[in-house]
């Protein structure tokens, strides 16, 4: 298999220069599906027979949550390539989506917490999927704290991988003691959220948001990556040509 | 050169670092006093009734263990970092692997068994009724050790760091939580007078896990934190 | 659907605009941070560039 357009897209300056039409590339279509999926959402799709319009929520939550857990996957992936393969803009990658999964960590926070007013009365429940949304929130913080501990570069990049790695590992873990910890101590209350009866009309939205969302994560990700790509190679001389132009 | 065999490597530093501990007897007891402390605070904050404190007793004495055995963590590779012995051992031609294995285990020794053994005295103190002991000994010397494993890895990566114990906690403490579930149901289990073999096997696999998989991080972020 | 209806959302206005309004906020300003970030990155680098001739 030919692996040259990989090695070119791996290259700084190669990267750098197709970024600037990537972003836009995937910003733009970003914003039509999350237009379409919040008319499919808020007004196409029929008020849900249990939870009313108070479901609706479903339509950002939903994108938000698998945003989160998606991040944190491709950022671990990302610093293992940087680590094993000692790839430079793999580690860029890596910290420049880390920000953006603790957003989205803490908007599939807020809003599940939103979400849980109207459905169980309060606004914050030891749910099993909040609460490994909250754990997730330490690990991306984490993530970020220790990389900016770090003053050198590199080896920041390096000791940050390390540590997304051991959290990619404990993730599962994680993910299911939560669960088992919360059917153990709350097995006798009804989790409403997240298991409405979806029909058709319900389901297309979501999955245009999720499209959606994904995108819009790629564009903003492409745009961080170039100005870290710009932070660290700012002596290279590729970099003085690319702006003297 | 005559290497040695990493076997006598591993006990070599053991020794040493047991050595060592028992000369600063002071920094030793630390951890076991923070324990005792932490969870008298209970009774003072909640109530002196033994059937109120019962129902608690496996959660507060499993996270006054956690956060105790973690006080001790910060230390773990500093004094190597700053006399150079660090350097020595990443020289010293040894899989850094099986080295970082005989530093969790000297870890665990100084602070985790001091903690198990300690621990039934207070969970007395707490109402926990005789026949929870054990469960509690077992669990607190699994997490613990899985704390130890653990923990040497955020040490590893934050040895470097200025100011690196409150970035410890919140790099290793998400990482211990899974065990907190667990070993905390075991003891609660146990007080109420159930069976509490599940949660304990699931504790002794996650420990296995992080012994055999953490020492190889431990070993990275050394290499990386010496770089 | 009048516009009163639409805005009520069923008694849930309360919940699920806040939720909507968040989210906008969180990506508008996800935006933006990723915007300045680049250009902050390119104006350091242009102000490290070797010094051009006088007055080009």
């Amino acid at each position: 298999m030919d692996w040259t357009w990989f090695h070119k897209l791996a290259s700084p300056p190669h990267f750098y220069r197709i970024a600037g039409r990537l972003a836009p590339g995937l910003g733009w279509p970003a914003l039509v599906l999350i237009l379409a999926g919040l008319y499919g959402g808020l007004v196409f799709a029929p008020a849900d027979f249990q939870q009313g319009d108070g479901f609706r929520i479903l339509y950002v939550h939903a994108p938000s949550a698998w945003l989160s857990m998606f991040i944190y996957a491709m950022m671990a992936i990302a610093a293992g390539i940087g680590l094993i393969w000692r790839m430079k803009l793999a580690h860029a990658v890596a910290i420049a989506a880390a920000p953006i999964g603790a957003w989205f960590t803490f908007l599939a926070l807020a809003t599940g917490s939103l979400w849980g007013k109207p459905m169980w009365g309060t606004w914050w429940v030891w749910d099993a999927r909040l609460t490994s949304e909250l754990i997730l929130l330490f690990l991306y913080l984490g993530f970020l704290a220790l990389h900016a501990s770090i003053d050198d570069t590199q080896r920041a990049d390096r000791a940050a991988a390390v540590l997304a790695l051991v959290g990619i590992v404990n993730l599962p873990i994680i993910h299911y003691s939560v669960y088992w910890w919360n059917t153990l101590h709350q097995g006798s209350t009804i989790t409403k959220l997240g298991r409405p009866s979806i029909t058709l009309d319900m389901l297309w939205p979501l999955l245009v948001m999720l499209v959606g969302f994904t995108l819009f994560f790629g564009a903003v990700l492409t745009r961080r990556v170039q100005a870290e790509v710009l932070r660290r190679e700012r002596n290279a001389a590729w970099l003085r040509a690319e702006l003297a132009r | 050169m005559i290497r040695t065999p990493a076997g006598r490597a591993m006990l070599l530093l053991y020794r040493r670092d047991l050595l060592l501990a028992f000369r600063r007897r002071e920094q030793l007891l630390q951890p076991v006093v923070f324990f005792v402390m932490i969870t008298t605070l209970f009774p003072l904050a909640l109530s002196p009734e033994l059937t109120q404190l019962r129902q608690i007793a496996g959660g507060v004495l499993w996270v006054a263990a956690l956060l105790a055995a973690l006080l001790a963590l910060e230390g773990l590779f500093r004094a190597d970092q700053e006399d150079g012995t660090l350097e020595q051992l990443l020289l010293a031609g040894q899989p850094l692997g099986l080295l970082a294995i005989a530093r969790t285990g000297a870890h665990w020794t100084i602070t985790g068994l001091p903690l198990v053994l300690v621990s039934p005295v207070l969970a007395l103190a707490l109402g926990v009724p005789a026949g929870a002991l054990w469960t509690l000994s077992i669990s607190l010397a699994l997490g613990t050790g899985i704390l130890s494993s653990l923990g040497s890895v955020g040490a590893a990566l934050t040895v470097g760091v200025r100011r690196g114990g409150v970035l410890l906690s919140l790099l290793v403490l998400p990482l211990l939580m899974p065990a907190l579930i667990f070993g905390a149901r075991a003891v609660d289990m146990a007080i109420r007078g159930d069976a509490a073999r599940g949660p304990l096997l699931l504790l002794a696999a996650m420990c296995v896990l992080a012994l055999t998989l953490a020492p190889l991080a431990t070993a990275a972020a050394l290499r990386i934190s010496a770089e | 659907m009048s516009a009163g209806g639409f805005l009520a959302m069923g008694g849930y206005a309360a919940y699920v605009w806040p939720a909507f309004g968040l989210t906008l906020a969180v990506m508008l300003w996800n935006v933006h941070a990723a915007r300045r970030a680049h250009e902050r990155a390119r104006e350091d680098a242009l102000r490290r560039l070797p010094d051009r001739e006088p007055g080009a």
